[in-house]
């Protein structure tokens, strides 16, 4: 039971960030039909930043709190990741706004690529150890630990995600750009600036993007040039899990998927151990005789379940969760 | 201001869609206050004509509102200019509920107190919008999406309010509701260019109407001549 309640509360916190991930992903296709792949090299500088921020700011005789060291950080990363976003958009994607799909789609994955490498330049090819600056009390729950951190970021994440959803329904931004997702053409004759709502969906998803990627760092206490990668893809899973386009898809595929990741990592050990199936514990008698245990897959593959759920959405839920008419739109 | 010349001017627009050239030189204008309709059989570019007006298909030509050229300017700022759509097919917005769609109508406006004025004059006109003001676009009818398209329109304070095939795909008793609506807005002194391929239900609206063919202007004249028009009856009004 310990492991239960302790791998939910794991499950919630990575599945947090995924929702905060996903979100951009899904906002930005809602409104161009762009699955933006460098969204999670957005995360990866979002955490550089932070990373050589606090790593300046925490020297030894740093006068400063750690608390106020890590709000620099995140403030230093949103703005960087808002001008990538920004630029990405501006850059890469505005001119093939009315290019045959797949022209965008390429760019984005070249996009990835571009900014893994610059990170690579300014960052070194290394795993860098994120500076472990604030205090990151246990607090026990059930049997399970729950630590600061993990508080601060499930936290967090409601309240930008509440955050966003005002936005989104209740301000007059907000609308305009409900309205462009749904038809770009009518939106721009009730006097929306296209061009601007796409750049400000980047700059938002951007931004959320920042905050995810200074949690990733501090969660794992690691950044490196290539983090985003596998994170993005989970996140995009996430968003397409809970139907991509949609806003609260997002954040319940990010939740579910963390937690499905968690439990499967928490789990899969004790399930594929062969000595505890009837059958298979006589085909292998003599090593479980020997030691009790014969386990085929341990918690590294966790990854495998974000994909699992992926494909198992595809093929019996293509449009997904709480999503309406992919195929149609896709 | 040019007080005296028409509000919208055409002359020799070509409308070229995806390398089909689907208006060749027309001309038209609309004066101040005046309802005139644009009627023709299907694919003789009304739309077209539309769409090139409101700046979502480039043009060649020239478009002259309220005395300045349209071409250089992007859709977004016509509203603002007075210049309104209600694009064929209603292009309500679906998954926005009616008081938002009406919202995106003033999203231009800045001031409150006019839009809130303006709603509640569009809710006594359109009491059925009143009752789902709450509701997603999407659940309501045909009907109700066409009268929400043109409150929304409405809600910009349109000068020229373009409406594109109002009456397309709706029941007749829905019709004649719809072109009630259009009549108390050009009563209220609007100026109105109507799209129409229902000829008879535009001309009785109009003072005068332009007949398109095969992306051409091929008779013009005041709306009660083109009803009594023989090629009229013939062509459009099923006689």
């Amino acid at each position: 039971m310990d492991i239960f309640i302790q791998q939910i509360i794991n499950g919630l916190t990575t599945g947090s960030v995924y929702a905060l991930v996903a979100l951009g992903y899904t906002m930005v296709y809602g409104i161009i039909q762009l699955i933006n792949f460098a969204h999670g090299e957005v995360v990866m500088i979002g955490a550089m930043v932070a990373f050589s921020v606090i790593t300046a700011l925490a020297g030894t005789a740093s006068p400063l709190p750690p608390a106020v060291i890590l709000l620099a950080g995140v403030a230093a990363a949103i703005p960087a990741c808002m001008a990538i976003g920004y630029l990405l958009e501006r850059i890469a994607y505005r001119p093939l706004r009315h290019a045959p799909r797949l022209a965008p789609l390429i760019t984005a994955i070249g996009m990835s690529i571009i900014l893994q490498h610059l990170a690579l330049l300014v960052w070194s090819r290394n795993p860098l150890a994120f500076p472990q600056i604030i205090d990151n009390p246990v607090f026990s729950i059930g049997g399970a630990a729950i630590t600061g951190v993990q508080i601060a970021i499930i936290l967090l994440s409601v309240a930008l995600m509440a955050m966003l959803t005002w936005f989104v329904y209740r301000t007059r931004f907000g609308i305009a750009i409900r309205a462009t997702a749904e038809n770009v053409h009518v939106a721009s004759l009730m006097g929306v600036d296209a061009n601007r709502v796409i750049a400000a969906t980047f700059i938002i998803a951007a931004a959320l993007a920042a905050v995810a990627g200074v949690m990733v760092g501090t969660y794992y206490g690691i950044t490196h040039y290539t983090m985003g990668f596998m994170l993005g893809l989970k996140a995009f899973s996430a968003a397409v899990l809970g139907g991509i386009g949609n806003l609260a898809g997002a954040m319940l595929g990010g939740i579910l998927l963390g937690l499905v990741e968690a439990l499967g990592a928490g789990y899969i050990g004790e399930l594929t151990d062969m000595c505890k199936w009837p059958l298979m514990n006589q085909v292998f008698a003599e090593r479980c005789a020997a030691d009790g245990h014969l386990v085929l897959m341990g918690s590294n593959y966790q990854d495998v379940f974000a994909f699992l759920v992926l494909i198992a959405v595809l093929v019996f839920r293509p449009s997904g969760l709480l999503g309406e008419r992919v195929a149609e739109r896709a | 201001m040019s007080a005296a010349g028409p509000i919208l001017e055409v002359r020799d627009l070509h409308v070229a869609y995806g390398g089909i050239v689907a208006v060749k030189g027309v001309s038209f204008e609309v004066a101040n206050g005046e309802t005139v309709c644009l009627i023709g059989a299907n694919g003789a570019g009304k739309t077209t004509t539309l769409k090139a007006l409101t700046r979502l298909l480039p043009a060649r030509g020239t478009l002259h509102y309220d005395g300045q050229s349209l071409l250089q300017r992007p859709p977004h700022e016509l509203i603002g200019a007075g210049m309104t759509l209600v694009p064929e097919g209603r292009g309500v917005f679906a998954r926005l509920t009616v008081a938002e769609n009406l919202n995106m109508g003033a999203y231009c406006r800045r001031d409150k107190v006019g839009i809130t004025v303006d709603r509640e004059r569009i809710f006594g006109l359109l009491p059925r919008l009143k009752e789902r003001a709450k509701q997603v676009a999407g659940t309501l009818s045909g009907g109700e999406q066409q009268m929400l398209a043109i409150g929304r329109a409405l809600m910009s304070r349109p000068r020229l309010l373009l409406l594109d095939e109002p009456s397309m795909g709706l029941a007749p008793m829905m019709v004649q509701k719809v072109f009630e609506v259009i009549r108390s807005v050009a009563a209220q002194g609007v100026t109105i260019l109507l799209v129409e391929q229902n000829a008879r239900l535009a001309l009785s609206v109009a003072a005068r109407g332009y007949v398109m063919e095969s992306g051409r202007i091929t008779l013009t004249d005041a709306a009660p001549a083109l009803l009594a028009n023989p090629k009229v009856r013939e062509a459009y009004l099923g006689e």
